[in-house]
């Protein structure tokens, strides 16, 4: 047993050894060693400065807006109609869908010739949205709440199910309006659920790179250079493996704070439903 | 150009659905109105049609994406590009999807991402049984400090170790190669974390009655343990299916060519083909998708538990 463990351990290891190994701006590189002095000048470069400001903007998009749809939905789904089963897969259905599903499926839509969207849209044979620099966040923004309302519907759910039954009946005896009920009782409820889904939404919204990738390069005008896109193309289009290892650096540190919320509240939630 | 104009061109085409979308809110709104103010029994009757036309009209808006996708797969290219848009496929062609499969590649991409995700599904079961049980049952030293770097493993995501990683897997020879693609996957914090989760709900007294019994850890896992944490273990199986399936950012930089590619890569260069396959586009996205739609109809609750302890999506 003890084996099995030192078994699963050691690629854990190695991982953890990696990724202090990027720690020093020179990860195996011949470069000279300038120490801590490029964090600084990375750090306040206008090319960090916006990545973060353009992540900060599209996590500002996509969470509330995901959240709520999310909770529309679940609210919805959480009465007692013949056939509501149907409606609530048709609501988790976009769990099912990857960021490249998501992202080619508005990617063709959005086609400037021949794009549905884009002819909905009025757009028709000009600049695509996605490469025009006022639209293109919000476009990608888009996208990525799609994909993910599913997963917000279901975590929804899920919490709204363990509102017990009863007391939303003695509400409705009291003759409580639906409003009322949705803010004084449901909501004050759902809090953890709401919170849980908050920073894992924030979490992932951080990470996001696929849509980017395939929808705007983090075009244009760098207008929806998010942070890990960011990254990527200083290691793979820069040629800059330390720059991309502070912006790394400076990645990881904002993910640390939302994963040790995130982790508490896994605890919490784990230990309960068994 | 009228690049900053968006609102204000919005095209006829747009303009009716927003026309039909506010005519059916109106409705709903009148109905429930008459659902307030009406005889009993038309009133019930009123509710609950608002509230199935609600529902069916934000059914129709998440599906449209999918749909629309369904329906292009089935025309031919000049006959997406045909205004006003087709939103039927009157003659579907169903060549398209062997075409997909074929001079695609998506057979090939498939099987890859098939090749991989049970892989990594089957090495993240047994290692997360493994170390799960190992933190449950077992008494070994430094317990709780190798528990709290498990966990800390939790706190560096894939997005900042990439590039390092890759130098890792380059300088082992692996780039381009299943191996690249599924060792780094093969364990997790958070597998092990739930599956010791799981473990501690097993009784304590069943392990001692085992103890009596001369039943050695390893059997009092694979006989015991592991049935009762069964749900827990589907949880985290579907889970990790649905990761591994949909990752993209490791598999698009391990990978250079069509031999190893997955399905969600492959679906990028199949995004950037010639208008004239706009229609196989659409196929691959389908089939992209097919699979992990039939897991989530089969399936939904055990995902569902899976994704609310977890929550992360690839």
């Amino acid at each position: 047993m003890l084996i099995f463990a030192v078994f699963v351990f050691y690629p854990f290891a190695r991982n953890i050894y990696l990724s202090m190994y990027s720690t020093p701006p020179f990860p195996n590189l011949p470069s000279q060693f300038v120490g801590l002095s490029q964090y600084g000048q990375v750090l306040v470069s206008h090319n960090f400065l916006n990545s973060l400001w353009v992540t900060a903007l599209f996590v500002v998009y996509t969470v509330p807006a995901g959240l709520v749809l999310g909770l529309l939905l679940a609210l919805l789904a959480h009465q007692k109609l013949r056939g509501i089963r149907a409606f609530r897969t048709v609501f988790a259905s976009p769990v099912a869908t990857s960021v490249a599903v998501a992202s080619v499926i508005f990617f063709t839509l959005l086609n400037p010739q021949v794009g549905l969207f884009t002819y909905w849209l009025g757009q028709q044979d000009q600049l695509s949205v996605l490469d025009n620099p006022t639209w293109a966040l919000v476009a990608v923004s888009v996208v990525t709440i799609w994909q993910n309302v599913g997963l917000a519907f279901i975590l929804m759910s899920a919490g709204l199910q363990a509102v017990p039954d009863e007391l939303l009946e003695a509400c409705e005896i009291d003759g409580a309006k639906r409003w009322a009920r949705l803010r004084h009782v449901i909501l004050p409820l759902l809090s953890p659920t709401i919170f849980f889904a908050v920073v894992v939404g924030t979490i992932l919204s951080l990470q996001s790179f696929g849509q980017i990738d395939l929808l705007t390069q983090g075009g244009p005008l760098q207008r929806t250079n998010l942070l890990v896109y960011n990254i990527y193309d200083q290691v793979f289009n820069q040629n800059n493996a330390g720059r991309a290892a502070v912006m790394a650096i400076a990645l990881f540190w904002i993910t640390l704070v939302l994963a040790l919320i995130q982790i508490r509240l896994l605890e919490r939630r784990v230990t309960y439903a068994n | 150009m009228r690049t900053d104009s968006l609102p204000a061109a919005l095209a006829p085409g747009f303009t009716k659905v927003v026309v039909v979308a506010s005519a059916i809110v109106v409705l709903a709104a009148l109905l429930q109105f008459v659902g307030r103010h009406g005889t009993p029994l038309g009133r019930r009757r009123a509710t609950k049609f608002s509230r199935y036309l609600l529902l069916l009209v934000l059914s129709v808006i998440v599906l449209f994406p999918i749909y629309i996708t369904i329906v292009n797969s089935l025309l031919a290219p000049d006959q997406i590009a045909q205004r006003p848009p087709l939103l039927f496929p009157t003659h579907p062609r169903w060549s398209t999807y062997a075409t997909a499969w074929t001079t695609g590649h998506l057979g090939r991409y498939l099987m890859n991402s098939f090749i991989v995700t049970t892989l990594i599904v089957v090495g993240t079961l047994v290692t997360s049984i493994a170390a799960g049980y190992a933190f449950a049952f077992l008494e070994f030293p430094f317990k709780r400090t190798i528990f709290v770097v498990f966990l800390s493993t939790m706190m560096v995501p894939l997005e900042v170790t990439f590039f390092t990683n890759l130098q890792t897997v380059v300088s082992l020879g692996w780039y381009n190669s299943y191996v690249a693609l599924v060792v780094p996957f093969l364990a997790t914090g958070f597998g092990a974390f739930l599956m010791r989760q799981a473990f501690l709900g097993v009784p304590g007294e069943l392990r001692d009655a085992a103890e009596i019994d001369g039943l050695g850890h390893l059997r009092f896992m694979t006989r015991i343990a592991v049935p009762l944490a069964r749900p827990a273990i589907a949880a985290l199986g579907l889970f990790a299916f649905f990761a591994a399936f949909n990752q993209y950012l490791w598999p698009l930089i391990v990978t250079k060519n069509d031999q190893y590619r997955t399905v969600q890569i492959g679906l990028k260069y199949l995004s950037r083909s010639q208008l004239n396959n706009i229609n196989v586009t659409f196929a691959g996205i389908v089939l992209a998708f097919i699979p992990l739609f039939v897991l989530l109809l089969i399936f939904q609750k055990q995902l569902i538990r899976g994704l609310t302890a977890g929550a992360v999506k690839g």
